[in-house]
């Protein structure tokens, strides 16, 4: 703020003039300042890479709208078609249950490794390390494949007698399996950022808390978690559009949601394109509003965070 | 006595803190744990309000042996350096959290938060965000927030630290009048020994892990246990082997019996204050500098200059101790 200021502290031509001079000459600038015209900077290159920029993305729009390979007429049919919609709802389902499941679990799998048991925190850290290491699509494969594994889940003592028995091809359906991946997935993603939100907060808070005599587990909720929230909302937004678009890949398991069922319709009618375009659209739409949601939590979370 | 504190031992990894530690501290009154940092204070407070716990001996609040008890459960109010308050909540909520989570009942809440913000003059401020106060301010809702919950001692971990002198002094005054409202038990910890002496009613000195001396002010500033807190309750100097105060020394123009013959290298005016530096040469010792600290009337009367040569002995009432 004060630079200008100290400009006038610079050794001037002025400084140097004769002490016994008649009044200083200025040079141009200062005389009769009214008649100056004040003129705003000029950035000529800022004009020209603005056009070229518009000129290319102009270019683009055209093609858009002119090659006649979008085939728009098909894709326009398509968007609210009833199987369409249909899959969309699957694919909300999925992305909402998923993040719940998902977030549930990553908050438990964060609070255990904080802990102080180094059990807690050993089971917590190998979670979080297979299922980062294993390809989502590889996981979903898995689950579906539960049944040929075991054939039979009991519920009982460990290692001991067996009260109830199910058999896994029922227990799991692929709208499960495509479920339980997704969440298990998530939750060691989700685990990681709940726990870096964790690490946000100062100790000091905690030792508060104590001090003012609240138990460890809602210290945990009560104050950590509200003040973590500011630093793991952009994270899991993040996350949680991942997760929408992830949704597409349990598609290898004959689920009928959005991307699954575009390419049943491409593959029925040979459009590939436009039906592409359909899925697209959506994925965008959704992410937009996701990132709308995102902005309000945001601003709500932030609440003490700004003067 | 409302907290004793008995044999205490700490250590961080090998490097102990606190060495057999043990400090009694009468109910009802303001004490100051002094120390230089890294002495050992912090830790000791810490312990005291269960927030770490000792490797050795045990510490009693109000009668009941609390080494083993969680912090939780101890019925402590804890003021942090640092404020620690809790950002996510306004004024309000920050005060009334402590009774919020004891289920008192709403009515009850507001009123004691209300007469509190009044105690602490943070009556307008009740909707504001910890972000929106100045550090005086936060300091002083922690305080409230700590008093909240009727705390049988009321612990302050360099509650001044971190704000500016003007500030720091406006709060301790203002600390020492609230102790005197309000009669609960404080210990607070200060590296500043103005601060401990203008507002407790007795120190603990620590140093290296030890209680080097405990007394109240004047006494530990009229018998200090040891040069090192002689040192640390005031400025000293040396003269003739031993440490005096500044202000029992005498400049005489002539030599007397006893004198020390010195040569003046600096006089520095402090408004109603004059600090003479100079160079003694007794005959026994090396040369040595010594400051002495006169008032002006003093300094003009005697007409130092600079080089002169003066002979300083200590005043026969003056308290010195061999180094």
């Amino acid at each position: 703020m004060s630079a200008p200021e100290q400009a006038w502290a610079l050794p001037s031509p002025l400084a140097e003039a004769p002490p016994f001079d008649t009044a200083p000459s200025l040079p141009a600038a200062a005389e009769a300042p009214e008649r100056l015209v004040v003129v705003p900077a000029r950035h000529p290159w800022r004009w020209v890479a603005g056009a070229a920029v518009l000129v290319l993305l102009a270019q683009f729009v055209h093609g858009l709208a002119t090659n006649p390979g979008w085939e728009w007429q098909t894709f326009a049919g398509y968007f609210f078609e009833k199987s369409i919609m249909d899959a969309l709802l699957i694919t909300l389902e999925l992305t909402f249950a998923g993040a719940v499941l998902g977030f549930a679990g990553g908050v438990v799998l964060a609070a255990l490794r904080l802990a102080h048991n180094p059990v807690l925190k050993a089971v917590s850290w190998g979670y979080v390390w297979v299922f980062r290491s294993v390809p989502l699509l590889v996981q979903l494969l898995f689950w579906a494949n539960l049944g040929y594994l075991y054939r039979t889940l009991q519920v009982g003592v460990p290692f001991g007698p067996g009260f109830h028995e199910f058999q896994t091809l029922h227990l799991v359906s692929s709208l499960g399996a495509a479920l339980l991946g997704l969440s298990l997935h998530e939750a060691a993603y989700a685990a990681e950022i709940v726990r870096a939100g964790m690490l946000s907060v100062d100790a000091g808070q905690r030792e508060a808390a104590a001090a003012l005599g609240l138990p460890r587990g809602r210290q945990f909720r009560r104050i950590l978690l509200p003040q973590a929230m500011r630093a793991i909302l952009p994270s899991a937004a993040n996350e949680l559009i991942n997760l929408l678009k992830s949704t597409s890949v349990v598609y290898v398991l004959a689920i009928g949601e959005l991307f699954y069922q575009v390419q049943v319709v491409y593959g029925r009618t040979g459009r590939v394109v436009p039906l592409l375009m359909v899925a697209t659209v959506w994925y965008a739409i959704l992410t937009a509003l996701l990132s709308l949601v995102q902005h309000r939590v945001e601003k709500r979370f932030g609440r003490g965070a700004t003067r | 006595m409302a907290i004793e504190v008995r044999d205490v031992s700490k250590s961080f990894g090998s490097t102990p803190v606190l060495k057999d530690v043990s400090v009694d501290i009468t109910s009802g009154s303001l004490t100051a744990l002094l120390g230089p940092s890294g002495g050992g204070k912090s830790t000791l407070l810490r312990v005291i309000a269960g927030l770490e716990t000792p490797d050795a001996g045990t510490v009693t609040i109000s009668g009941v042996d609390a080494t083993r008890l969680s912090p939780q459960r101890r019925n402590v109010g804890f003021v942090f350096q640092h404020y620690a308050a809790f950002k996510h909540m306004s004024v309000f909520r920050n005060v009334a959290f402590g009774l919020e989570i004891r289920k008192r009942p709403k009515a009850e809440i507001r009123k004691r938060v209300d007469e509190l913000l009044q105690l602490v003059h943070l009556e307008q401020f009740r909707d504001r965000y910890p972000a929106q106060l100045s550090g005086g301010q936060r300091q002083r809702m922690a305080l409230a927030r700590a008093l909240a919950v009727e705390p049988e001692v009321l612990l302050l971990d360099e509650p001044f630290g971190a704000l500016d002198a003007q500030v720091r002094k406006e709060l301790r005054t203002w600390l020492r009048r609230l102790h005197d409202e309000v009669h609960v038990t404080t210990v607070f910890v200060t590296h500043d020994q103005e601060e401990a002496m203008d507002v407790s009613d007795s120190i603990v000195v620590l140093a290296d892990g030890q209680v080097q001396q405990a007394g109240t002010p004047q006494q530990l500033y009229d018998e200090p246990a040891s040069p090192f807190v002689m040192s640390f309750l005031g400025p000293v100097t040396r003269l003739d082997g031993r440490l005096v105060r500044p202000h029992d020394i005498d400049i005489a123009t002539s030599p007397e019996p006893g004198t020390v013959e010195a040569t003046v290298n600096r006089i520095v005016h402090l408004g109603f204050e004059v600090r003479v530096e100079l160079q003694a040469r007794s005959a026994a010792e090396d040369p040595e500098d010594v400051w002495v600290q006169v008032t002006r009337g003093t300094a003009e009367g005697l007409r130092l200059r600079t080089g002169d040569t003066v002979h300083l002995r200590a005043i026969p009432s003056a308290l010195s101790l061999t180094v």
